[in-house]
């Protein structure tokens, strides 16, 4: 194997940190990961269950060299990848990494843009639009429009402190508020797509939506 | 030095310049020398309202083009001493003066008086950036509909891009249709618009009568809708003045008063 180290694994409070060089090769990186999990880290990776985060420096990779990293330290059952994350500008933009926190009342004739997930603290009001390629999360009342994963993801969701809008559109879905979304009732609700339609739900059950593996401490 | 206050709204119709008339009058009233400026140029108004249409001899686009001196177009109150309007021209349009023409007008009189009024024209092109150019603050109109409501909204968006600070006067507000849920109330367009709130004007049938006689509704105390402009004109002095109930008898609306607090 080369004398030069291209991964450099962490042991941090929950887990490990495997720091992968962004200069080199990717295949190199891939050969020296299979060759320290296999070999020179053998006691060290053995034993109960641990999670991984991957951190690639300053490297851009697609979905496609992502599950190969998964799959190779997959391979060492007991670890359990939790991250791969990438410090690349344009990564940081496109991925969900990138949780854009604003502070604005977003009023009539005003639009907000934004690449990736939006939270905004304040109100949307009637007229007002937001746009994003990810998830729009309101803390106030949304009463304007609302444009979630406006790149085609599906997946996106809407939800407000208040949910009220003129009119939201998820993807290429565009669906105005009938009268029995309005709930009446102060709870915080989100809106998704099911099979291409619309469907509005309390924010308490967005995590059955969802189905992120979560990682809570002190269980 | 005084202080400039444009009086806009975005939608027409709602008493942009019937607050102008009103409150410049109010505050000549309490003993201040104030000088409104008509800036819906092809369209003037505010010496209607006023009763001066026939005082006028040159306008604001007279002076921005330089042929009178900004003194010799303003025109002299009938009943203040201490009043003043600087009318707009009916022949010429918005584009004949630009922003900094008014912009220079307006610091000219600040000299001179304590409150400029600035009485805006509907809309948001030309004519909006004119009559903001010189303005310190801003006085928000709208009436209790949806419509009015929105443009009100459109408006202070435009005027927080320009730092100007805004407040906001509900006009033409009916309190039995608020009663019975027909009408958006009080609460609800500040919930919306959440700028601070500087009065409620009530609707009046003697507003449009004397806005007729060209005589401002201020002058006729027995009106409720005087009242209220005059404590409007109070506020913009700093003082604090409760919110008038909408109908004769108090209490329902006591939990408005918070807004005074800010405002």
């Amino acid at each position: 194997m080369a004398d030069k180290q291209y991964i450099t694994i962490k042991g941090v409070k929950d887990g490990l940190v495997f720091l992968l060089d962004d200069r080199c090769e990717f295949s190199a990186l891939l050969d020296e990961l299979r060759y320290k999990l296999e070999n020179t880290h053998q006691q060290l990776l053995s034993g109960p269950l641990v999670h991984v985060q991957v951190k690639l420096g300053n490297r851009r990779v697609n979905e496609d060299e992502k599950e190969r990293l998964r799959a190779v330290i997959r391979q060492q059952g007991n670890l359990l990848v939790q991250s791969i994350e990438s410090e690349h500008p344009a990564e940081m933009a496109a991925g969900r990494l990138a949780l854009k926190v604003m502070t604005a009342i977003v009023r009539s004739g005003q639009t907000v843009e934004h690449e990736g997930d939006l939270l905004l603290l304040g109100d949307v009001n009637p007229g007002g639009a937001l746009r994003c390629t990810g998830n729009i999360y309101v803390l106030g009342a949304l009463r304007g429009m609302a444009h979630a994963g406006c790149d085609g993801d599906e997946k996106a969701v809407i939800a407000a402190s208040l949910l009220r809008p003129t009119q939201l559109r998820i993807a290429g879905v565009i669906s105005r508020p009938p009268e029995e979304w309005i709930s009446g009732d102060a709870a915080m609700e989100y809106a998704f797509l099911q099979d291409g339609v619309m469907k509005v739900d309390k924010t308490t059950q967005l995590h059955r939506l969802r189905k992120e593996s979560v990682f809570f401490k002190g269980v | 030095m005084g202080e400039a206050i444009v009086v806009t709204s975005g939608k027409g119709g709602v008493g942009k310049t019937t607050t102008s008339a009103n409150l410049g009058t109010a505050l000549a009233l309490l003993g201040k020398k104030v000088c409104m400026v008509d800036t819906d140029i092809g369209l003037r108004n505010l010496d209607v309202v006023m009763g001066l249409e026939n005082r006028i001899i040159y306008d604001l686009v007279d002076v921005a083009q330089g042929r009178c001196r900004l003194q010799q177009a303003l025109v002299k109150d009938k009943r203040f001493d201490e009043l003043y309007m600087l009318p707009a021209a009916q022949t010429k349009d918005k584009h004949d003066v630009t922003p900094e023409q008014v912009k220079d007008m307006v610091m000219e009189l600040k000299k001179d008086h304590d409150y400029v009024i600035i009485d805006c024209p509907a809309g948001i092109e030309q004519g909006f950036r004119n009559a903001v150019a010189g303005a310190d603050r801003a006085i928000i109109v709208t009436t209790p509909e949806n419509a009015a409501v929105r443009d009100a909204d459109r408006v202070i968006g435009l005027l927080e891009q320009s730092q100007l600070p805004s407040k906001l006067i509900i006009n033409r507000i009916r309190a039995n249709m608020v009663k019975s849920g027909e009408m958006l109330d009080v609460e609800d367009i500040c919930n919306i618009l959440a700028i601070d709130l500087l009065g409620i004007v009530p609707d009046d049938e003697k507003v449009i009568k004397s806005a007729n006689a060209g005589e401002p509704t201020v002058m006729n105390p027995s009106s409720r809708a005087a009242i209220a402009y005059r404590n409007i004109a109070r506020r913009i002095l700093g003082d604090m003045v409760p919110l008038m109930p909408l109908e004769e008898k108090s209490g329902v609306f006591s939990r408005f008063r918070k807004f005074l607090g800010i405002g």
